[in-house]
């Protein structure tokens, strides 16, 4: 039997997979210390697991151990990489490039920054949200320390040109950072290959717990400092102080550890049950997909349903949790940010949900949820004004709306 | 968010979905909201042009849960009421009815525009007096 509700949120957080818990539960209960306690074999079996969990990590986007700042999560990280570098490099400049449908943890850290008396740019994205790379090369001035473009996009999936990017920033002599959370353990991330400066993410997304994270600052070529944001013991080679969350470590790095095994396998198989899911939907009218269909994450499709709105439509989703762009769950009216960036016009913006597989999606929830949102969607354009005007011809530009 | 139950229960079972023809006399329609801001209501009702009172009422709505149930309860609440009795439908009313929370309370607002609307849409058709509406700003 089908377990009801599905999960197709998984852009959002994912189930920690048993394999990870199985790994945390002893450093509750058995192997309690804190990982700072040099004097004592409970602190030094601590430590070992925090040393182990570090090279799993590691391992996973090609960097050493000595890379490895542990974290609360990716919004610590990108708090800690944006305002570290522009504290750290003050001499240097105070300009930072961002990028318009970035995470609200790098864009108010941004408006933080600005405060503090730096300048922020903000690159616009074009309908698929690209970024126009001479764009970025133009902004870059003599004053930029630090260029931060996401890996992937949470909301539609695009991934930006890493690669490309760096060489730009390189070249101009700025530091990279990328929030790579819904990137890392999903596509093969490569901090070496890609030229990435600092990086951050977080467990969560990973099949690993919450509350646990990373940011990665490279100490060659160039060697990257960062001033700590949190001061006190000084844990993290000084750059991030607190006492480790020393299981929430060990379930990252068995989570890391695992995607190095299964990422491959879990990508081939989600972006084929993907690409079903949403050929289906598309067979519905007026339904389009969001974001760069030939450069995006492999488990994750954003379709908007033109002439329903999205919280609407989620209400008669039932039975499956996704997430919509939709103003209503943002508790704001405002539709979603990053949509709006995309230039996509409120209507789509309000239409729009976001379907995300993980590891643990099958294809028997995927035709459900088919059958499921077709038969939602169906049922609200009968009860859309806007669908029957669409229906008549009438062009819903020519009317004169009351804006309320 | 959790919905109330009256909400949910008129989300599943919405009241009086549908059209009428907008050209006859004795209908009026109000069409209230834009695409933009995720939600359009469109309230319609058909007049006894003797007696004034509304027949029948439907609608259609793009938007939220809340919205749709707000127009379905005012389909409802329209229902043999005189055009005039109908004017006093206040917002605040359905947001009780409803159990609305403070975020969803433009959709009863949008709901009492609506009712307006038709009404004085109806009213022009039929060399009525047009009201003076006053807009209420929540926005």
């Amino acid at each position: 039997m089908l377990k009801l509700p599905i999960y197709l949120d998984n852009s959002s957080t994912t189930p920690v997979d048993p394999r990870v818990l199985e790994a945390m539960i002893p450093y509750y209960t058995e192997h309690f210390g804190n990982a700072a306690s040099r004097s004592h074999p409970f602190g030094w079996s601590a430590e070992d697991a925090v040393d182990h969990a570090r090279e799993q990590v590691a391992r996973l986007i090609n960097a050493t151990e000595k890379e490895i700042i542990f974290t609360s999560g990716a919004t610590e990280g990108d708090n800690l990489a944006m305002k570290g570098v522009f504290d750290m490099y003050s001499r240097k400049g105070n300009h930072i490039i961002t990028v318009t449908t970035e995470h609200k943890a790098v864009l108010d850290t941004g408006k933080h920054i600005e405060k503090m008396g730096g300048e922020v740019t903000y690159l616009k994205v074009d309908n698929q949200g690209n970024i126009d790379l001479k764009e970025l090369e133009a902004a870059i001035t003599d004053k930029t320390i630090l260029v931060s473009i996401m890996y992937a996009n949470n909301e539609m999936g695009t991934i930006h040109p890493i690669r490309e990017i760096a060489d730009i920033v390189h070249k101009k002599g700025a530091l990279l950072f990328t929030d790579a959370t819904q990137a890392v353990g999903k596509i093969p991330v490569d901090v070496i290959a890609d030229g990435i400066d600092l990086m951050t993410f977080t467990a969560h997304k990973m099949y690993g717990p919450k509350g646990v994270g990373a940011l990665y600052v490279r100490r060659k070529n160039p060697r990257v400092k960062v001033t700590a944001q949190l001061d006190g013991g000084g844990h993290e080679r000084g750059m991030r102080s607190g006492t480790l969350n020393v299981p929430g470590i060990v379930g990252f790095g068995k989570a890391a550890e695992l995607a190095m095994q299964e990422m491959h396998q879990d990508a081939e198989r989600l972006s084929a049950l993907r690409d079903k899911l949403e050929n289906a939907l598309l067979g519905l009218e007026e339904a389009y997909v969001n974001g760069n269909p030939n450069s995006r994450l492999p488990h994750l499709t954003n379709i908007s349903f033109k002439y329903v709105e999205g919280e609407g439509l989620m209400m008669a989703f039932k039975d499956i949790a996704v997430s919509s762009g939709s103003a209503c769950t943002s508790a704001s009216l405002e539709p979603s940010y990053v949509l709006k960036a995309l230039g996509l016009g409120d209507d789509l913006a309000h239409s729009s949900i976001r379907f995300s597989l993980g590891r643990f999606t099958t294809e028997e929830q995927i035709d459900f949820t088919i059958d499921h949102v077709k038969t939602a969607v169906t049922k609200l354009r009968e009860m859309s004004p806007l669908w029957e005007m669409f229906k008549e011809g009438i062009d819903l530009d020519t009317i004169e709306w009351a804006e309320h | 968010m959790a919905y109330s139950k009256k909400v949910l229960e008129h989300y599943e079972n919405p009241r009086n979905v549908g059209s009428m023809d907008a050209k006859k006399q004795e209908v009026g329609t109000g069409l209230v909201g834009a695409p933009e801001c995720g939600d359009v209501m469109r309230l319609q009702i058909e007049v006894d042009p003797e007696t004034h009172v509304i027949k029948d009422a439907k609608f259609k709505t793009f938007g939220c849960g809340s919205a749709i149930a707000s127009s379905s309860l005012a389909t409802e609440w329209l229902k043999n009421k005189t055009i005039d009795e109908a004017m006093t439908i206040d917002n605040m009313d359905i947001v009780e009815e409803l159990a609305l929370p403070p975020v969803k309370i433009h959709c009863s607002v949008l709901a009492e525009d609506a009712i307006k609307a038709a009404i004085q849409d109806y009213r022009k058709k039929n060399g009525l007096p047009e009201l003076e509406l006053e807009a209420k700003i929540v926005h």
